[in-house]
């Protein structure tokens, strides 16, 4: 292995024991540990229903879900404002979420409704909220890497000090596009962060079987740039990991790769009949690596938060889900009239 | 009128629109240190610096890819593609992200984008170097598709594509780059969307555009000889076509004639051919003739490659026989 690969360890190593400190918990403040709650507590909420809904029939076309990874998008993000963008996947909910996107806009735009962020013209596949920095999820696997470093190019071109962040999963990861659009963003020195979330299935096809290398992260030697492995199911050391990078590229020193390590708790999509894995596995996923099972254990633990106060916020959201799915289901379906607007401005 | 060069003409355009709008900027490969490889970007980064005027790495997908970023994060970028060829490189940068983003997100933001694409037989230059794909894109919703056939109109619709707010992909004719010809000088814009009735006629209609524009005229100089009078109208823009414009000339002339270098079978002509049949065929006498290459690749050997090309002669023979 080379230099970089030894330093990449360390510094995951490093972040976890610090993680593990009390001294550096207590940099997080209530304030921050909440929103990371609450804000996973939403993803998960308003997947469970998208689910429930999709079997039901409510929701045509096709849906990906987040849950699992709920943690990546959240601690990312919340390092992110308004002004900075990201780029999103097929499984976009979760980052269009905690990209701060309007909850009953999502929800309706899943329902193909006019209401919808994209007025029902995209869908789960093609979700997008330009009012947020949010340029949109990906049909296609691999689609957002160029135009994140597009975004990135962009900042550094009106020199701001904004950062532009691509979501991608490990299969993705074997695009060309991711090529490209690393060595663009390190030659060019963009403010670009690469977050892969590597939830060991591509599609159906498990990591190992398909992919070159063990560690997405790896790959960052080959362009230049840092790549960083973090547990994706940590709140915590995500938002830590995140940090640097988005500092290193607010600050001008360019991209990073950041590997956050999860697991797909769910198919593919919703009604894959998941012919490439074992229950046990997914079971034992979920009870023991589960972010938001993991947080809660930990706010317990720490005395970060108390039982009492996330249920509160569990309970808060659940009202704010009930309601988006209310405004979602009474709103009207676009007119047929408006199958040719925005299509050209 | 002054008269300078297709080349130059593109220049002028994009130096005039880069000092009117910072946000103007031009990326592609040998395009600032070497000034493109046909000398259409000499001297930009002397002007605007190599930020605005960047070399690139061999990387289509990221071009376009990266193009389509900052066009969303408010930039209005000119990508080069080097040879039009290579655009199969980053086909889905260019019709799944670039043509459907504003579309499939409900009008949130404007992708204006332009991508300089040069095209057609050149330089014996064979079967990845040569090829005219305009219709390719002609099939494809959400972008705009033009072809100038001369200088004046080189700089016309390359400064209305930099201002339109959608993606327009301008294909440039690598022969027509040492054409001289009148150009306007300072602002002069070609609207999208608008064909060019060249020539006014009553007997047949020649619609052509780009470099096949030259086999539309010199048939329909010879042609004035026998006493055939033809309108000759350059499309100037592929998509949206000047539907219009087809419709009025082709009521009048009864006649219809479709001429492009691109491969005949799938192109451009077909489309309006089936246009005009669909919509007209009532007023037409002869049966709509198409020119185009064969279908087959662009072969190297100078005498196939000669064998493959648009035939003035055999246009003109065929379009006396409509009569």
């Amino acid at each position: 292995m080379t230099n970089w690969h030894e330093i990449c360890i360390s510094n995951m190593s490093k972040s976890v024991i610090i993680q593990g400190g009390v001294a550096v918990l207590a940099e997080f403040s209530k304030e921050l540990i909440t929103y990371f709650y609450k804000t996973m507590c939403r993803i998960r909420l308003f997947e469970e229903t998208v689910e429930k809904l999709f079997l039901e029939g409510q929701i045509p076309g096709f849906v990906h879900l987040y849950i699992g990874e709920e943690a990546i998008a959240t601690g990312v993000c919340a390092n992110l404002t308004k002004s900075d963008y990201i780029a999103s996947t097929h499984r976009g909910h979760g980052h269009t979420i905690a990209k701060g996107a309007d909850l009953k806009r999502a929800m309706a735009e899943i329902f193909g409704k006019k209401t919808g962020l994209c007025k029902g013209k995209g869908g789960s596949m093609h979700i997008a909220d330009f009012s947020v920095g949010m340029l949109g999820a990906n049909g296609v696997v691999g689609g957002g890497f160029n135009l994140a470093v597009g975004a990135g190019l962009a900042i550094s071109m009106q020199k701001r000090k904004d950062v532009s962040v691509v979501f991608f999963g490990d299969g993705a990861s074997n695009r060309g596009t991711f090529h490209e659009a690393a060595n663009l963003a390190a030659a060019w020195k963009l403010p670009v962060i690469f977050v892969c979330e590597n939830n060991q299935y591509a599609s159906t096809t498990p990591h190992g079987t398909q992919t070159s290398v063990e560690n997405i992260a790896d790959r960052a030697v080959g362009y230049g740039m840092p790549g960083v492995i973090v547990d994706g199911n940590d709140i915590f050391a995500v938002y830590e990991a995140a940090k640097e990078a988005v500092e290193r590229a607010r600050n001008g020193g360019g991209p990073t790769l950041i590997e956050a390590k999860t697991y797909r708790i769910k198919g593919h999509f919703v009604g894959d009949p998941e012919l490439y894995r074992t229950r046990e596995e997914v079971n034992n996923q979920f009870e023991n690596n589960d972010p938001i099972k993991r947080f809660e254990r930990k706010a317990l633990q720490e005395n970060l938060l108390t039982k009492k106060e996330m249920e509160a916020i569990k309970e808060e959201v659940r009202k704010e889900i009930e309601e988006a799915l209310e405004f979602a289901q009474n709103s009207p379906y676009p007119h047929k009239d408006e199958l040719f607007d925005d299509l050209y401005v | 009128m002054r008269e300078i060069t297709f080349a130059q003409a593109t220049l002028e355009a994009m130096a005039e629109e880069m000092r009117r709008d910072e946000r103007v900027f031009v990326m592609g490969e040998d395009i600032a240190r070497q000034g493109g490889i046909f000398g259409q970007f000499k001297g930009l980064p002397q002007e605007f610096g190599f930020d605005r005027v960047r070399d690139t790495p061999i990387s289509e997908t990221a071009i376009i890819g990266a193009a389509v970023g900052a066009a969303l994060a408010g930039m209005r970028p000119v990508a080069d593609m080097h040879f039009a060829d290579f655009m199969g490189v980053c086909m889905d940068e260019l019709f799944n992200q670039m043509a459907k983003i504003r579309y499939m997100f409900g009008g949130q933001c404007k992708v204006p984008v332009v991508v300089r694409a040069p095209d057609g037989l050149a330089n014996r230059a064979a079967a990845q170097h040569s090829q005219s794909i305009e219709s390719w894109f002609m099939h494809i919703p959400g972008i705009k598709v033009v072809a100038p056939s001369n200088p004046a109109d080189a700089k016309g619709l390359l400064k209305a594509a930099i201002r339109d707010d959608n993606p327009v992909i301008y294909f440039e004719n690598k022969i027509l780059y040492r054409e001289l010809g009148p150009v306007p000088e300072g602002e002069y814009i070609v609207p999208i969307g608008k064909a060019n009735v060249v020539k006014e006629g009553k007997d047949v209609t020649i619609i052509s555009y780009s470099i096949a524009m030259k086999h539309a005229n010199k048939a329909a100089e010879i042609l004035a000889k026998d006493g055939i009078d033809a309108e000759v109208i350059d499309l100037r823009t592929i998509s949206p076509y000047d539907k219009d414009t087809i419709m009025e000339s082709v009521k009048k002339t009864h006649r219809l004639v479709i001429i492009h270098e691109a491969v005949k079978q799938g192109g451009v002509g077909a489309e309006i051919a089936a246009f005009v049949a669909e919509n007209a065929i009532d007023y037409l006498d002869a049966p709509i003739l198409r020119f185009g290459a064969p279908f087959v690749p662009v072969p190297f050997s100078p005498p196939l490659e000669d064998a493959y090309k648009l035939n003035t002669d055999e246009i003109v023979e065929k379009i006396r026989r409509m009569f």
